[in-house]
């Protein structure tokens, strides 16, 4: 488990740019005072005609807002073409399908919730450095009026930045100053019924939209010009406990997203909705029904109010078109009475047919889970030798404590190793796969259990560095004490039938950032935080690994190494992960932390 | 039309605010389940679930909540003032709200009820005689058992340990003793971090400076780079890790373990009779 509208606008101008040497792309928005910051193309085209000394040559000067003043001579023409190319362009996408799956080609955007399809939170930028790092300054902070904790990635596309905050807000920002371009906050009901906070964790970006999942459990397409609302559906009634937390996937023209309200016994599931519509594509219920294969791992009518929530953003896997998506905890969250069985495809990672959501594989985690468990960890494509063989693997660094590596072609177990701190398990199945003992299992006098509730790691994204071939993670090591409470299913009511606490014996919580090596599941180092953190990882070609702490620290580490090279108090707790970006040939790294996005660079 | 308007406005207004502070009084004017057995057993998972976490199992007290099995409460007496306090929480204290504290969802005015009703058959009656002579308590505490060195009661004491007025109100008189005789034990109880303001609690910690000084004292806060430490002489000590020749921290706390042969049984008694007397009253 574990989550009010203006609008401000500011002048806006057109310009275009070229990537490369193929296809064009297509126009952008960009805030007054913008200079050209692409490498090429009609970009540098603009600089240059933009910077044409006044004085030099003769002919008429071309003015008007377009070109922030002076365009002289041959350049008129050229101009004139070109801003007609512009308006020729103008309904079409600016982030397409395409973008998003060649997004290694532009590394100074972050344009999905990781960074690219296969979840690495992996950015090609290197100008900050292991020589440099210490260097680093506060560039500028987005301060969100919301309180409460902010989970969001902010995504970052030819120079402007999509975040969230607390309470559906969402908005855009001009990455070189922070201010806001637009503002979109939704009117949420009253009674909505959110788990853990009134969190989200970003947004999904396709064409000129912007997609975000509401407290509501709606799904609401945003004009990334403007913050207006264009589509507005209701994916499910909020008051039987559904809501999104979750960022959502922008896969070709669908965009994928996963309920939560594993908490109130909602029957979970994953959506696909048409970008331009909202027609909803289709719909794969994690939970299934009578009649569906592992229907039969659900005791009596259990399954209707399973869970499995499905809360943290996937992965795509663009060669055989599936989308890898992890479950959550089955409901009741530390009861198993009643709902006897594995209860699939609770605590899972399903790889699903992007066109069809057919299954094409699943992998259960945590067998009929009693601890909230949810394996709603972000899953890690990763392609590298291990011992057991495999070349197309995907990791994922789950709650219940083991790192488990998965052939993505098969689902099929390569390893699982324990990572933190576990008491549930001491045996593995033929496959290899973790299994609980008996003696894990919560009673009402309560049972000791590690990892606790919050798991080793949990929604917390991880990172990895093709450069180490290391997967860096959050981690803590704490144990409670897991007590169980009869509780009858009512309709949009909390539904745990359970309560943990801090075991009265236990030492006290110990939080870390892990470096673990995907072939062999060693452990290459480890930073012991003061305290457990929620923050996320980011890894850059620059050598460093990035990452925040409950004290309010943003750190930069070296990623071979472990050792922390630079920090900067935020002055509130992180349960964001960083990102990384460049603006004029110029590279950042942000984080929300606080109440507040920052953003960091060189001086 | 406009005038018309405005006091239909008003005429509704004056009727929904009636109706609303007739709603609120029958809500939380008198417990609609006192003393149901069957309310109390629901009260009993539900408080489980939503208050074992800092109120501990029983209602006995845990790392953080105060122990509610006492009859005499610091912020309530009414089962409506309960109602209250479990709804809205207590602010400037970790109490939150009903829904608030990221973890739950948030309870019915029934499932309140519940639990207060299972609160109430917890209570144990405090017993008519007193335990122990508070007056001998105080002169102990502020004297020959040197309490009062690092504690604060009622504005008088030191500033090392913590401030001791209110605990009186909020602990059982079992969680004090035992931690006078076991000190240590309570410190390494984990905070969890929804409400979490600083992670440290009372740690004690040596640290040796680039000159060379030795500075020993307890954490008021600390991050992964900086600590923030009071020495016994109560200085502040504002250091960065990196600066240190030697840092080093324990969960042994700074206070000296209070055995049966420092401080008898009787006299221990007269001491937390003593904290109990300037508790709430």
């Amino acid at each position: 488990m574990r989550g009010r509208g203006w609008i401000e606008s500011s002048e806006t101008q057109v310009r275009a740019r070229k990537s490369g040497a193929s296809a064009p792309r297509k126009g952008a928005v960009t805030t007054a005072g913008f200079s050209p910051d692409g490498p090429l193309g009609l970009k540098a085209f603009f600089w240059r005609i933009r910077n044409a000394a006044p004085s030099a040559s003769s002919g008429q000067a071309l003015k008007g807002p377009l070109f922030h003043g002076i365009v002289r001579g041959p350049a008129r023409l050229v101009a004139t073409i070109f801003l007609m190319s512009i308006f020729a362009s103008w309904t079409t996408a600016q982030v397409t399908f395409e973008r998003l799956v060649n997004s290694a080609k532009e590394p100074q955007n972050w344009m999905t919730y990781s960074g690219d399809y296969t979840g690495k939170r992996f950015s090609a930028l290197d100008q900050i450095n292991l020589t440099n790092a210490r260097t680093m300054v506060a560039k500028w902070v987005y301060q969100t009026t919301a309180t409460g904790k902010l989970e969001t990635t902010p995504l970052v596309v030819d120079g402007i930045m999509y975040a969230t905050a607390q309470d559906n807000r969402a908005f855009a920002l001009d990455v070189r100053t922070g201010r806001p371009i637009w503002m979109y906050q939704r009117q949420l009901p009253g009674d909505i019924r959110p788990c853990c906070g009134r969190v989200n964790r970003g947004v999904a970006i396709l064409g000129n939209k912007v997609f975000l999942g509401t407290l509501d459990a709606h799904v609401i397409a945003l004009d990334a010009k403007t913050g207006a609302v264009l589509w507005d559906v209701a994916a499910a009634d909020y008051r039987t406990g559904h809501s999104f937390t979750v960022a959502p996937l922008a896969v070709k023209n669908l965009i994928v997203i996963g309920i939560s309200g594993g908490e109130y016994g909602v029957r979970g599931f994953i959506d696909a909705y048409d970008a331009d519509t909202g027609e909803r594509k289709w719909r794969f219920y994690t939970v299934p029904g009578p009649g569906e294969p592992g229907h039969d791992t659900w005791e009596g009518d259990s399954w209707k109010v399973g869970g499995a929530p499905a809360w943290n953003t996937g992965t795509y896997d663009a060669a055989t078109n599936q989308i890898f998506w992890p479950t959550g905890n089955p409901a009741p969250s530390n009861r198993g009475e009643g709902r006897a069985g594995d209860n699939l495809y609770s605590n899972s990672l399903l790889a699903l047919d992007a066109d069809t959501g057919k299954m094409n594989w699943y992998f259960q985690f945590t067998k009929h889970d009693e601890h909230d468990w949810d394996a709603t960890q972000v899953p890690v494509m990763i392609d590298v030798m291990t011992a057991a063989g495999g070349k197309h693997l995907i990791a994922q660094a789950d709650r219940n404590g083991f790192f488990y590596v998965l052939d993505r072609t098969s689902g099929k177990l390569i390893s699982a190793n324990a990572y933190g701190k576990i008491t549930w398990s001491d045996t593995k199945d033929a496959e290899g796969r973790p299994l609980g003992k008996k003696e894990a299992s919560p009673t009402l006098e309560g049972r000791t259990v590690c990892p606790g509730a919050a798991g080793t790691t949990n929604f917390m994204a991880p990172t990895y560095d093709p450069q180490t071939a290391l997967f860096y993670v959050t981690a803590r090591d704490q144990c409670d004490t897991f007590s169980t409470a009869p509780q009858p299913y009512e309709a949009g009511h909390a539904y745990y039938g359970s309560a943990y606490f801090p075991s009265e014996e236990a030492e006290p919580y110990r939080g870390f950032l892990k470096a673990i090596d995907p072939a062999t599941g060693e452990i290459k180092w480890t930073f012991e935080h003061t305290s457990p953190t929620w923050s996320g990882v980011l890894s850059t070609a620059g050598g460093l690994v990035f990452s925040g702490d409950a004290e309010g620290n943003f750190i930069a580490f070296d990623a071979a190494a472990g050792k922390p090279l630079w920090h900067f108090q935020m002055g509130g707790a992180v349960y964001a992960a960083p990102m990384a970006f460049a603006i004029d040939g110029k590279e950042y790294v942000a984080i929300a932390a606080g109440s507040a996005v920052y953003a960091f660079g060189l001086p | 039309m406009l005038a018309t308007k405005h006091y239909f406005i008003l005429v509704r207004l004056a009727v929904f605010s009636l109706l609303m502070t007739a709603a609120l009084l029958h809500a939380d004017d008198r417990n609609p389940l006192a003393g149901n057995a069957k309310a109390a057993k629901a009260g009993e998972y539900e408080f489980r679930i939503n208050c074992a976490l800092c109120h501990g199992l029983g209602a006995h007290g845990g790392g953080r909540g105060p122990d509610l099995t006492r009859a005499v409460k610091k912020h309530t007496h009414s089962d409506a003032e309960m109602f209250q306090v479990i709804s809205n929480g207590i602010p400037g204290t970790a109490m939150p709200a009903n829904g608030t504290n990221g973890q739950g969802v948030g309870m019915t005015d029934e499932e309140i009820w519940q639990i207060i009703t299972y609160i109430r058959s917890q209570e144990v009656k405090a017993p008519a005689q007193a335990v122990g002579n508070a007056s001998r308590g105080k002169e102990l505490f502020h004297g020959d058992a040197n309490c009062s060195l690092c504690h604060m009661v009622e504005g008088k004491g030191g500033r090392l340990g913590p401030e001791l007025t209110g605990v009186g109100g909020s602990r059982t008189r079992e969680a004090i003793i035992d931690s006078v005789r076991n000190p240590s034990r309570r410190l390494a109880w984990g905070l969890t971090e929804a409400t979490k303001e600083f992670p440290q609690e009372y740690e004690t910690v040596t640290v040796v400076t680039a000159d060379g000084k030795q500075i020993k004292g307890v954490t008021l806060n600390e991050d992964s780079f900086s600590v923030q430490i009071m020495d016994a002489s109560e200085q502040i000590h504002l250091l960065e890790k990196d600066k240190l020749r030697s840092f080093q921290k324990t969960r042994q706390s700074a206070m000296p373990v209070y055995g049966a042969d420092i401080l008898s049984d009787k006299e221990l008694g007269d001491i937390v009779a003593y904290l109990i007397s300037v508790g709430p009253k």
